[in-house]
């Protein structure tokens, strides 16, 4: 990457009415190559990112299927739709593919894989044969989970808390593990590789204060990729080998302690929880100012703060173990610091709210996504302060309450990021452009299901119903089938953009190369993007998120 | 707290101090989190109408500065919301100090039931009892996973760990039955794991004693000990995770046997199928998996674990607290 950084005229990407792409067909990267071979052997990150998305939506339709089931079950308070068993299975099975297999790589591993070479203006990666490799990785971890499944399934929740996970559950509780543990690998990898090829491959005159958002939170969650991914792999080696060998260090049998598998597991998941945050809040630093013509607002503090967040996640765990008899003492700490990581999570919804402020705004299909994103992740996000309250958590721990703040946070929060930066960049990825009002209608569809679905469950929580429970007092009825009924209309709003995205990919319109007048280098290539990236030398924009709508702030602070 | 099926809850009782302050420090939580949120959602919802593409507004930059106001925004709720974690945490240590005059229950939590000891010695399964008015220190343990004691009413929950004792202290200022539940996921019946919360006047709470003292006294109540000692209600509980025939009501009742004969469960069957289970086979072809007891249990014992089973009655749907 050297020569001259000169690129054609600077403004014909900023047209919305650039023609179609005119590159050669067959250099893009989609047709350069046909063979299956040349998917499953490939070395190019954009290649990978798709191979990622197909996997990881098969598991979300997994995912979604067994929590279909899990709320048909819950029709009904007696518990007669299914066993007992069978209901713990299901509501693992979900719990366990949806985090490890569609949440945690989903933004990262496809969009992350796709987009940051383009953004900071590199040919691949890094490492590009890593990066093939953590798939196959990945694929790996997912048979051996696949295998429990068909096997007859798990049923100790996807915490795996000990002593019930080690002695007591007689389901296929190893090869689960293993799937799980190896899994990690491939976030791993992924995480490796994302800071090396920032911190090494950015194109010249790409300083980190001109990075996207989206790049800086991909930074940070790969940070935590790779400082909190090896506590997991270790607690979960430990817990394959107490349930194996009775090694004694979980099983107060065999005079372990069970509280410290919790430790060891949530000194991970916290911080996971971030995993599936961070590149959600990049993904919608992206889209709003792109709908809203306008810089964001307090770049610097936005890039800060996912930093921040993704420092201070390391030490609230104990959030999780108020009840669990952790010391009290401990306990007003985790408190303390759960407090304030709420900061910078709310700085930024602050910061998209004042990047709206006198914007020119586009309600286009991506910006409704993002919009619904800061209305539940708000929710969520506030709904966790009421959980770090001691007083509060001692009361709605471990009940439908907490199922209702992780889903605001990580379907209604991620999960709308995902679908958003889905339908941003697809004219990318795929070089067509989708129906704009089939788009609106599942964002709106996917709006409603979700709070209709979930909102009820923090009543269901604060009126005392725990969760994990397949039989339930018949007073929870009402609130039950409402929730119920919510998830049909959320299932439509998933299947729509299935089949209209599929659809488009045929029968599409072609999409530009800017069909939405942004800012960033993924623009300035053609949709699809050429094999290689770039036809020629990219050149940094001097000013990240040069929309033609000035901050009021910005000449001042951060030129 | 009588309902009807569908019908549509929205607040939980509430039978403590403790419980009533919690529900002021949620609602008071609520109006704070709404003061910070509602004028978000309003703006965002305001903005985009007011400058919508197309739409003549002002959109020239307010000269406003953004390191003044991005601190004030993060500072700002921040230490508002603090007030709620002193609140919350106040509490949280108030009930955890228990006073010195507390009556202590003992509780033991196991697959998939709960058993309460007063201290006058008297027993319980899955229902608690206990005075109004009187603070109650629950120490409890697990036999085998890791469960939670939860009391909705009492806005209170502990864990209940396999290799220590943990507690939970509260005073109840309102009669009546409530839930309790095991709130921590212990296998296959956990959401069966649950069960009353009986809180009586100082007087019912002494009959009640006095009740269950005399049920639990003389061969039968031993024999429960006995019962439970031999692990018997692990195969013959109901939600056992062994399918063994339920012993209630057992006795005196004709029972099929595999060769075809029907004897009636009397005194000698009885000692006979414990001592040796695998004589007079039942009908129905279920897996005989019941140890043999024969030399494993005394004499003695056998005559109250048979006076315990002479003395369960039919087996009572257990009664709902609705
Ligand atoms: C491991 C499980 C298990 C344990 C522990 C166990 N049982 Fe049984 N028990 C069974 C099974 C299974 C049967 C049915 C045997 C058959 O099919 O003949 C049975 C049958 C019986 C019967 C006859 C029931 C009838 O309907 O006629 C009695 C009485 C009985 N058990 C008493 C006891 C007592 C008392 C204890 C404790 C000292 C005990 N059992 C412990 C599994 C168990
Ligand atoms: C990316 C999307 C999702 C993620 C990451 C996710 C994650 C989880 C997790 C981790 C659990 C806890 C499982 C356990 O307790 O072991 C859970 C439970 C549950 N989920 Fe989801 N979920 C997602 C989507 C959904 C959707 C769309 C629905 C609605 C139909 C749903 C319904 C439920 C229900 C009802 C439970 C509670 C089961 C119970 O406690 O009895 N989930 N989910
Ligand atoms: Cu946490
Ligand atoms: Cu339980």
């Amino acid at each position: 990457m050297s020569g001259s950084a000169t690129t054609g005229d600077a403004h014909a990407f900023r047209d919305p009415q650039t023609p179609d792409a005119t590159l050669d067909r067959e250099a893009d990267y989609l047709h350069a190559e046909h063979t299956l071979r040349s998917w499953f052997f490939t070395t190019d990150h954009k290649r990978i990112a798709l191979l990622y998305l197909a996997s990881i939506t098969a598991f979300f339709v997994l995912g979604a299927v067994t929590a279909g089931l899990v709320r048909l079950a819950l029709v009904v308070p007696d518990g007669q739709v299914f066993s007992n068993d069978t209901y713990n299975k299901l509501f693992t099975i979900h719990g366990v593919v949806m985090v490890w297999f569609f949440l945690i790589p989903s933004i990262p591993a496809t969009f992350g894989n796709f987009l940051i070479p383009l953004m900071i203006g590199a040919r691949d990666l890094a490492f590009p044969k890593l990066n093939l490799a953590s798939w196959y990785v990945f694929m790996t971890g997912a048979f051996f989970t696949l295998v429990s499944v068909v096997l007859g399934g798990v049923d100790t929740g996807w915490t795996f808390y000990t002593p019930l996970s080690t002695a007591f559950s007689n389901t296929w509780v190893v090869p689960a593990l293993i799937g799980v543990t190896i899994v990690g690998f491939s976030s791993i990898l992924t995480g490796l590789n994302f800071v090396v090829t920032i911190h090494t491959m950015r194109a010249p005159g790409m300083t980190w204060f001109r990075l996207p958002i989206f790049v800086w939170t991909h930074y940070a969650t790969s940070l935590i990729f790779l400082l909190a991914t090896p506590v997991i792999t270790l607690a979960l080696v430990l817990l394959i080998l107490e349930r194996a060998f009775h090694i004694g260090v979980f099983d107060p049998a065999y005079g372990g302690d069970p509280v410290l598998f919790q430790h060891l597991f949530w000194f991970y998941s916290h911080p996971a929880v971030y995993i599936m945050v961070l590149p959600g809040m990049g993904v919608i630093s992206e889209i709003v100012p792109a709908f809203a013509r306008k810089k964001l607002f307090g770049y610097k503090f936005v890039a800060y703060a996912a930093i921040g967040l993704a420092s201070v996640t390391f030490f609230v765990w104990g959030h999780h173990m108020f009840v669990n008899g952790q010391s009290d003492l401990a306990s007003l700490a985790f408190s303390v610091l759960s407090f304030a990581v709420a900061v910078p999570s709310a700085v930024k919804v602050y910061n998209w709210t004042a990047t709206i402020h006198k914007g020119s705004l586009r309600l286009d299909t991506p910006m409704l996504y993002a919009m619904g994103y800061i209305g539940l992740f708000v929710l969520g996000g506030l709904t966790g302060l009421y959980l770090a309250t001691l007083a509060i958590n001692q009361h709605v721990h471990a009940t439908y309450f907490v199922v209702a703040h992780f889903h605001y946070i990580m379907v209604g929060g991620t999960v709308l990021a995902f679908l958003g930066g889905l339908h941003f960049w697809w004219p990318k990825v795929t070089g067509r452009m989708y129906v704009e009002s089939w788009g609106r209608i599942s964002a709106f569809l996917i709006f409603i299901g979700f709070n209709v679905t979930f909102f009820p469950q923090f009543i269901l929580g604060y009126l005392g119903m725990p969760r994990r429970y397949h039989v339930y007092p018949p007073e929870f009825q009402f609130l039950n089938i409402l929730s119920s009924a919510g998830s049909t209309i959320l299932a439509v709003g998933y299947i729509f953009p299935m089949i209209y995205l599929v659809y488009s990919i045929w029968f599409g319109k072609r999409a530009p190369a800017n069909p939405w007048d942004a800012r960033g280098l993924e623009w300035t290539v053609p949709s699809p993007p050429p094999a290689h990236n770039f036809l020629s030398e990219p050149k940094a924009p001097e000013i990240p998120y040069d929309y033609p709508i000035q901050a009021s702030e910005s000449q001042r602070h951060h030129s | 707290m009588t309902t009807s099926d569908l019908a549509l809850q929205l607040w939980p009782p509430a039978a403590s101090a403790t419980a009533v302050e919690t529900d002021w420090l949620i609602l008071a939580f609520t109006v704070l989190t709404l003061l910070l949120t509602v004028p978000v959602f309003v703006a965002i919802t305001w903005f985009a109408i007011r400058y919508r593409e197309g739409v003549r507004a002002d959109r020239s930059s307010s000269g406003v500065r953004s390191m003044p106001i991005e601190i004030s925004w993060m500072l700002i709720p921040f230490l508002l919301t603090l007030i709620f974690f002193a609140w919350g945490a106040r509490l949280f240590f108030i009930s955890k100090s228990p006073p010195a005059d507390a009556m202590v229950v003992e509780a033991i939590g196991r697959q998939w039931m709960w058993k309460f000891q007063h201290p006058t010695g008297q027993s319980e399964i899955n229902d608690l009892h206990i005075p109004v008015g009187q603070a109650i220190r629950i120490r409890m343990t697990s036999q085998d996973v890791i469960h939670a004691l939860y009391f909705p009413v009492l806005r209170m929950q502990m864990a209940v760990l396999p290799d220590r004792t943990t507690e939970m202290w509260f005073k109840a200022d309102r009669t009546g039955t409530y839930r309790m539940y095991c709130s921590e996921y212990c296998g296959t019946d956990h959401s069966r794991m649950d069960g009353r919360l009986v809180i009586m006047t100082q007087a019912e709470y002494a009959a009640w004693l006095q009740d269950s003292g005399a049920q639990q006294g003389g061969q039968a109540g031993a024999g429960r000990a006995v019962y439970e000692a031999y692990g018997c209600g692990n195969c013959h509980d109901p939600g056992a995770r062994v399918r063994a025939p339920s012993l209630a009501g057992l006795y005196g009742r004709p029972v099929a046997l595999a060769d075809g004969r029907t004897v009636v469960a009397d005194e000698s069957y009885l000692r006979q199928k414990i001592l040796n289970p695998n004589r007079d086979r039942l009908a129905g072809g279920g897996r005989q998996v019941m140890p043999a007891f024969q030399g494993v249990i005394a004499n003695d014992d056998l005559d109250r674990l048979v006076a315990y089973i002479k003395a369960t009655g039919p087996r009572a749907e257990q009664e709902d607290p609705r």
